[in-house]
C-alpha cells in the first residue's frame, strides 16, 4: 500500500478520523453490524470482535459536556468521567447513540459508579476487575472473560467459537505489533515525527474500524516515515527527549503535549493509555486456554489502580532506557486519586535513575494554558 | 559593555542593566492594566549604547519583540538570587497571584520546583485583601505587629479566611492580634507547600512581602532552615535574566 497524500495530511487524517467514522458507524449500523462502547484499556475487545461486534472507545476528552454532567455528578470529580457522562448524557457522542452495548470495568471508583448512571441510559454491563495480579486475581479476570463472552452471545444471539476468538486474537496481536513498530520509530534521534502527531495516529487508528484496513495503513506510514529518515529526512530537530506518563490524554489535554513541544523538547514516548501501556503486550496465541490467555494479557497492564503497581514500573523502567529518555512528565487529571497518589511511587522510582520528573495535574479547560507553558519552558530549561 | 535583565510580573514590572559585576541601574514600575506597555517602558527606559543582550522573563515576557532571549522566571529567580548570595539552596517566591518554590544544587542549577498558581491563598494577593478588610496598610505591617499575639486564622481560603476576619473583629479582637494570625498563616502555608520539594539548606527568599522580617522570620520558624533575604530581593528575577544575558553573549570585560 502506497500513502500519496502529504505526512501533514496524513497526520491530520488520523487526527479527525474518530470524526470521519461517524458515517461509517451509521452506514454499518444499517447493516445491523452492532456496537460495543468502551471506557477503558482492559476490555478484552477481541472477545467483542469474536460476536461480529465492533468495540469503539467512548472516553471523552473535551470539556465541552463537563456543565451538563456537573448537574448529575459531584463537580470534584475526574474530567474524563464528567466529559464522558455528559457525552452519553446529552447525546452529543454519535458513538454512545449507535452503541447496543457498554462494557465497563470496575476500575476506580468515579468511573465504576458513573457506569450505575449510564446503565438508566444504556445496557451496560460491568466486568469485575480484580484490583491486583495474583492468583485469585487471574482466576476471577478470566472468569469475568467468560461471562462477557456469554453476554456478549445472549445479547447479540451469536456464538463465539474458540476459532472465532482465536482469530481476533491474532488480528489484534498483528494490530498492537503494527502499532508498537510505528511508535518504535520514535527511538531514533530525533524522533522522526512530533510527539503531538505520534499521538493523532496512536489514537486515530483506533477509529478505523477495518483492522484489517488500519493495520495497512499504520505499516504504510511506518514504512514511509522509515524510508524518508534513511533518506535523511529530519522534520524534527535534536531537543530533550521527553516521556509522557500518568492519565489517559487525548483531547483537551493534548495541551501538555503542546506546551512540551513548543517549548523546546519532543515527546517520544507515551507509557500511559494509548501509547506503550495499552499495546506493549501480546495474547499468546498458542496457549491451550485462551481465555486464560486473553485475561493475563490484560490484567498485567500496568495502570494505577492496581494495587501494587509493579507492571507500570516495569514498563516505565524499560521504556526509560529503550527510547533514551532525558526527562519525564506526568500528566494527573483533576481528582484522580489512583494516579495522583501513585505519582509519589513513580517520581522516586524516575528521580532514583537520575532522571527529572515533573508531575502536571490538570483538566480539559483551557484556563491554565499560560502557567503550562511556563511550567514545562522552566522544567525543560532545567534539563 | 551591559546587559539588560526585564522581568514582567503581575503586579510590578521590574528591570535591571548589569555589569558582569554589579546592578548599575534598576527600575520597578507598576505592570497596571498593559503589561506590554510596562515591560516596553522599562526596555525605553534602561536601554543604552553599552548594552549588548537583553533577556526577558516573567509572565509577560513574549511581549518584548526585542528581547534577544526569553527565560522563564523559575530560571531567572534561581541565576538572580544564587548571584546575590550563592550559599542558597532553594529560593520561596510569593509574588502577587502565585507562589513558588525552587530547589537548588549546589552548583546553583535548578533541580526541582514548585508553582502554586490555582489559588490565591498563599499569595501576596491573600495579605492584600485581608489588610483591605483591615483598614491597615501593608508598609507598616512589621511596626503594627509588635509585641501582638497571633489570633488563630484556620481556614487556607482566601473566601472563608475573610469571614473568619470579619467575624474576629466583630467579637472585637485585637487589629494586630489578627495581622499577625494572617502572617502566621500565610507563612506556614508557605512552607508546607514549599516543604514538598526536599529542602536542605539556605533559603532565599523573595517577593514583595520579603522587605518585611516579620515575613522572614515567621516564615523561617515554620520552615525550620535559615531564612535569608536581600533588600534587591524584588530584582531577583530581572537580575537573573542580566545575568543569564552576560552569560549568553560569552561576555568578558
Ligand atoms: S488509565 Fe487505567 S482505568 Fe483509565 S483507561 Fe487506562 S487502564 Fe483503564
Ligand atoms: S483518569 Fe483516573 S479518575 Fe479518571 S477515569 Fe482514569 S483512573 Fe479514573
Amino acid at each position: 500500500m502506497e500513502l500519496i497524500k502529504t505526512l501533514p495530511d496524513i497526520y491530520e487524517e488520523f487526527s479527525e478520523q474518530r470524526r470521519n467514522s461517524f458515517m461509517a458507524a451509521f452506514e454499518m449500523k444499517e447493516k445491523n453490524i452492532p456496537f460495543v462502547g468502551t471506557f477503558c484499556t482492559y476490555t478484552p475487545t477481541e472477545v467483542i470482535m469474536a460476536a461480529g461486534a465492533v468495540p469503539v472507545s467512548l472516553c471523552s476528552t473535551s470539556d465541552e459536556t463537563i456543565p451538563d454532567a456537573e448537574q448529575d455528578l459531584p463537580r470534584n470529580l475526574c474530567p474524563l468521567i464528567k466529559s464522558s457522562y455528559g457525552f452519553a448524557k446529552t447525546q452529543k457522542c454519535p458513538y454512545f447513540y449507535f452503541a447496543d452495548l457498554i462494557v465497563g470495568e470496575t476500575t476506580c471508583d468515579g468511573k465504576k459508579k458513573m457506569y450505575e448512571m449510564l446503565g438508566a441510559m444504556k445496557d451496560v454491563y460491568t466486568m469485575e476487575l480484580p484490583n491486583r495480579q495474583s492468583l485469585m486475581g487471574r482466576k476471577l479476570w478470566r472468569e469475568e472473560v467468560v461471562a462477557l463472552k456469554e453476554k456478549l452471545e445472549e445479547k447479540f444471539g451469536v456464538e463465539i467459537t474458540e476459532e472465532k476468538l482465536r482469530e481476533q486474537v491474532k488480528l489484534m496481536n498483528k494490530n498492537r505489533l503494527s502499532l508498537r513498530r510505528f511508535y518504535e520509530l520514535m527511538k531514533l534521534d530525533p524522533p522522526p515525527m512530533a510527539g503531538f502527531n505520534l499521538f493523532s495516529v496512536l489514537y486515530g487508528s483506533n477509529f478505523k474500524f477495518n483492522r484489517w484496513e488500519a493495520i495497512k495503513e499504520v505499516d504504510a506510514l511506518t514504512d514511509r516515515l522509515l524510508k524518508e529518515y534513511e533518506e535523511g529526512a529530519r522534520p524534527i530537530s535534536k531537543k530533550p527527549r521527553i516521556l509522557v506518563t500518568g492519565c489517559p490524554i487525548g483531547g483537551g489535554a493534548m495541551k501538555v503535549v503542546k506546551a512540551i513541544e513548543d517549548n523546546g523538547a519532543n515527546v517520544v514516548c507515551y507509557e500511559n493509555c494509548g501509547g506503550a501501556k495499552s499495546v506493549d503486550e501480546l495474547i499468546n496465541e498458542d496457549a491451550e486456554d485462551i481465555y486464560q490467555a486473553i485475561a493475563d494479557r490484560y490484567l498485567n497492564i500496568g495502570c494505577s489502580v492496581m494495587t501494587p503497581d509493579n507492571n507500570r514500573l516495569n514498563l516505565m523502567g524499560r521504556l526509560l532506557e529503550e527510547y533514551k529518555i532525558d526527562a519525564v512528565v506526568e500528566v494527573v487529571l483533576q481528582a484522580c486519586h489512583t494516579y495522583n497518589v501513585e505519582s509519589y511511587s513513580i517520581k522516586k522510582f524516575v528521580t532514583e535513575r537520575g532522571i527529572p520528573y515533573m508531575a502536571i495535574e490538570t483538566d480539559y479547560s483551557t484556563s491554565d494554558i499560560g502557567q503550562l507553558n511556563t511550567r514545562c519552558a522552566a522544567f525543560i530549561e532545567m534539563l | 559593555m551591559l546587559t539588560l535583565g526585564i522581568d514582567s510580573g503581575s503586579t510590578t514590572t521590574k528591570g535591571v542593566l548589569f555589569d558582569g559585576e554589579k546592578i548599575v541601574k534598576s527600575l520597578i514600575v507598576p505592570t497596571s492594566a498593559s503589561p506590554k506597555q510596562s515591560i516596553n517602558y522599562v526596555y525605553d527606559q534602561l536601554y543604552c549604547d553599552d548594552v549588548v543582550y537583553t533577556v526577558a522573563t516573567g509572565y509577560g515576557r513574549e511581549l518584548l519583540d526585542r528581547a534577544d532571549k526569553k527565560v522563564t522566571e523559575i530560571t531567572c529567580h534561581a541565576q538572580g538570587a544564587g548571584f546575590l548570595d550563592p550559599e542558597i539552596r532553594a529560593i520561596v517566591d510569593i509574588g502577587g497571584q502565585d507562589s513558588k518554590a525552587i530547589l537548588l544544587d549546589n552548583n546553583l542549577n535548578v533541580v526541582d520546583f514548585l508553582m502554586n498558581d490555582k489559588c490565591a491563598a498563599g499569595t501576596g494577593r491573600f495579605i492584600e485583601v485581608m489588610m483591605r478588610i483591615l483598614g491597615e496598610d501593608l508598609q507598616n505591617i512589621d511596626n503594627f505587629v509588635v509585641g501582638k499575639t497571633p489570633a488563630n486564622i484556620t481556614s487556607m481560603c482566601t473566601v472563608f479566611a475573610e469571614t473568619e476576619i470579619v467575624s474576629l473583629l466583630a467579637e472585637g479582637a485585637d487589629k494586630g492580634d489578627i495581622a499577625l494570625g494572617i502572617i502566621n498563616s500565610i507563612c506556614r502555608r508557605t512552607s508546607f507547600f514549599a516543604k514538598r520539594l526536599n529542602l536542605y539548606g539556605k533559603i532565599f527568599f523573595t517577593g514583595g512581602l520579603a522587605n518585611f522580617e516579620i515575613f522572614r522570620k515567621t516564615l523561617e520558624g515554620y520552615v525550620g532552615l535559615p531564612v535569608v533575604t536581600s533588600p534587591h530581593s524584588q530584582y531577583a528575577g530581572a537580575l537573573g535574566a542580566a545575568v543569564i544575558g552576560w552569560r549568553k553573549c560569552g561576555a568578558t570585560k
